[in-house]
């Protein structure tokens, strides 16, 4: 059980459980959906961007305990940051999800998204946890849908 | 946590089944999955093949290689002579009257796809109606809606209850002289309810609408019986029943196969083809286009022989007892919900558990070697229909075991432990 108490780890439980910013913005001035019809999940990002930064972001939808956690501490981390710092963060976070980022041994700015590290052993997971994300991405760039499988 | 086999033979689920000579038959089954013991619970998703279908399959690779219905030469003779004593057994297994009313496709969804095509396409136009059930795998929906689409017919669903039974009485009021053709599971793949597909067929014939039975989840469970049932259409994929993938039968009543357009153009089809007009062969080659997954079928009339030999009706008793035992452990555990609650069930469990994603569950099921399928089945509407995104199913085959249902309770609990 030592790869899944990696992987479903207290934090991820706790977000899951009690995930921020779950809610509609009323105000957001972008918003995407994201949707992986292998399994179910979806998701709305909703932001608020300020000149170049996101001034505030939230999310609704239903999904598995990853892709609801990632969505949750992806909204925590990307509030106040440039739309460069935000696409640099989802760059890091991916390529530490599938394996391609040291996140201990090589520099990187994920701070708690390294927790999502887990998800490297569990390849079918992958897609849960880069949903938000590529959610974000498509917010950011004024892409209505987008979907992943 | 599983027992041994010894163990697991001593507690066997009936004296007449001995589950450890029949493991004994599958290699599959014999390995380990993140260093436990394979438990194999998705069965309904595709079922194993035993040594015996995997021995017909290599002979044929190894010693009749070449095509069939072609050469005079000695091979072809007898790899045409294997494939076609394959669609035998298939006409036995299935009672129909004669063998060329058994098409050979790839799978029941290119069986459906080849009745819409050649049938649907051909009798099927504006304002027409067709009749499909709410607990319909999508490759028996998106045909017709393509049908439907192309064609300005009208989809009609019937309703289902809150157990996952059809609602017979709506079934009767859909049915009107726009109906042509009527669709319909006879065993679902997401709630595992048996559909009285005799009744309805019957129901269908009297207002002269023919019935497709999308049979993938019934054949290998269950007798089915063509003659019987009185059905126009019957389809299924071998690969549910013990066979390779690449397998399986559309049966159709002679007179109806007869008046269809063929499904493909090709080889092996037709009778003659010049430039001006080709005409068509006899059934079922008229029907089959092109070289077929020879090795696979000749493996399916492999598992027939397989499924004759261990006893159907017996093998039908253990995987009902496990069915039966399995609902009881798993519906006992505080937490967890069965979709799909029907008097008549067959071999699947779908289950939900409260605030736990079926995702979640299916990965921790199999860091502990348990397989089994989380998502929504190819059967949406039915996710809708429960209001749930989709739920974790465990389906049984006569090798599976109680102890094995035993270890997907544990870990069930222990999934809820982790996420508490």
């Amino acid at each position: 059980m030592s790869e899944l108490s990696e992987l479903y780890q207290q934090v991820i439980l706790d977000h899951n459980k009690k995930p921020r910013n779950f809610r509609k913005l009323e105000h957001a001035n972008h918003s995407a959906e994201g949707y992986n019809p292998l399994c179910g999940d979806h998701l709305t990002v909703y932001l608020d961007l300020e000149g170049d930064a996101v001034k505030e972001v939230a999310f609704e939808g239903s999904g598995c305990a990853i892709s609801k956690a990632a969505a949750s501490m992806m909204t925590q981390a990307v509030k106040g940051k440039s739309r460069e710092q935000v696409e640099a963060l989802f760059n890091e976070f991916h390529s530490m999800v599938i394996g391609e980022l040291d996140e201990e041994a090589e520099e990187n700015k994920l701070g708690n998204l390294k927790i999502f590290a887990g998800v490297r052993d569990f390849p079918v997971r992958v897609k849960c946890a880069t949903l938000p994300w590529h959610t974000l991405h498509a917010a950011l760039n004024n892409e209505q849908q987008v979907s992943t499988e | 946590m599983v027992q041994t086999l010894d163990s697991v033979a001593a507690a066997g689920v009936s004296n007449s089944w001995d589950v450890e000579r029949i493991r004994a038959d599958f290699p599959v089954l014999h390995q380990t999955v993140n260093g436990k013991p394979l438990v194999y619970l998705d069965n309904a998703a595709s079922s194993q093949v035993p040594q015996v279908v995997i021995d017909r399959g290599s002979t044929y690779i190894e010693q009749e290689h070449s095509n069939i219905h072609r050469g005079v030469h000695y091979l072809s003779q007898k790899a045409t002579t294997a494939y076609e004593g394959a669609r035998e057994k298939v006409k036995r297994f299935i009672n129909a009257r004669e063998s060329r009313e058994c098409v050979f496709v790839r799978g029941a969804t290119e069986g459906i796809n080849l009745v819409m095509y050649g049938y649907g396409r051909k009798f099927i136009g504006p304002g027409d109606e067709i009749i499909i059930s709410a607990m319909e795998h999508h490759a028996n929906i998106v045909p017709w809606q393509m049908l439907c689409e192309e064609k300005g017919a009208r989809l009609r669903v019937i309703p289902m209850n809150d157990a996952g039974e059809l609602l017979l009485d709506e079934y009767e009021g859909l049915l009107n002289e726009r109906t042509k053709l009527v669709g319909v599971v006879h065993v679902s793949n997401a709630l595992g309810t048996i559909n009285p597909v005799k009744q309805m067929i019957a129901q269908a014939h009297k207002y002269g609408v023919p019935v497709l039975v999308d049979g993938a989840q019934a054949a290998p469970h269950m007798p089915v019986d063509m003659q019987d049932l009185d059905c126009d259409f019957y389809v299924f994929s071998g690969h549910k029943m013990y066979a390779p993938t690449g397998s399986g039968v559309v049966y159709g009543k002679a007179e109806l196969l007869e008046k269809m357009n063929p499904f493909q153009g090709g080889g092996d089809m037709i009778k003659t083809v010049t430039f001006e007009k080709t005409t068509y062969a006899d059934l079922p080659n008229k029907l089959e286009a092109g070289t077929p997954a020879i090795a696979s079928q000749i493996g399916l009339g492999a598992a027939i022989d397989y499924l004759n030999s261990i006893g159907r009706e017996q093998a039908a008793a253990h995987e009902a007892e496990l069915l039966r035992y399995a609902t009881e452990r798993i519906s006992a555990i505080e937490g967890v919900r069965i979709i799909g609650t029907a008097r008549e069930k067959a071999s699947v469990l779908s289950f939900v558990i409260d605030d736990i994603h079926p995702h979640d569950i299916g990965t921790i099921l199999d860091q502990e070697g348990i397989a089994v399928r989380a998502g929504h089945h190819c059967a949406q509407p039915v996710m809708q229909r429960f209001n749930v995104p989709a739920t974790a199913r465990a389906s049984f085959a006569f090798y599976n075991t109680k102890e094995e249902v035993d270890v997907l309770a544990r870990t069930i609990e222990r999934v809820i432990e982790i996420f508490s």
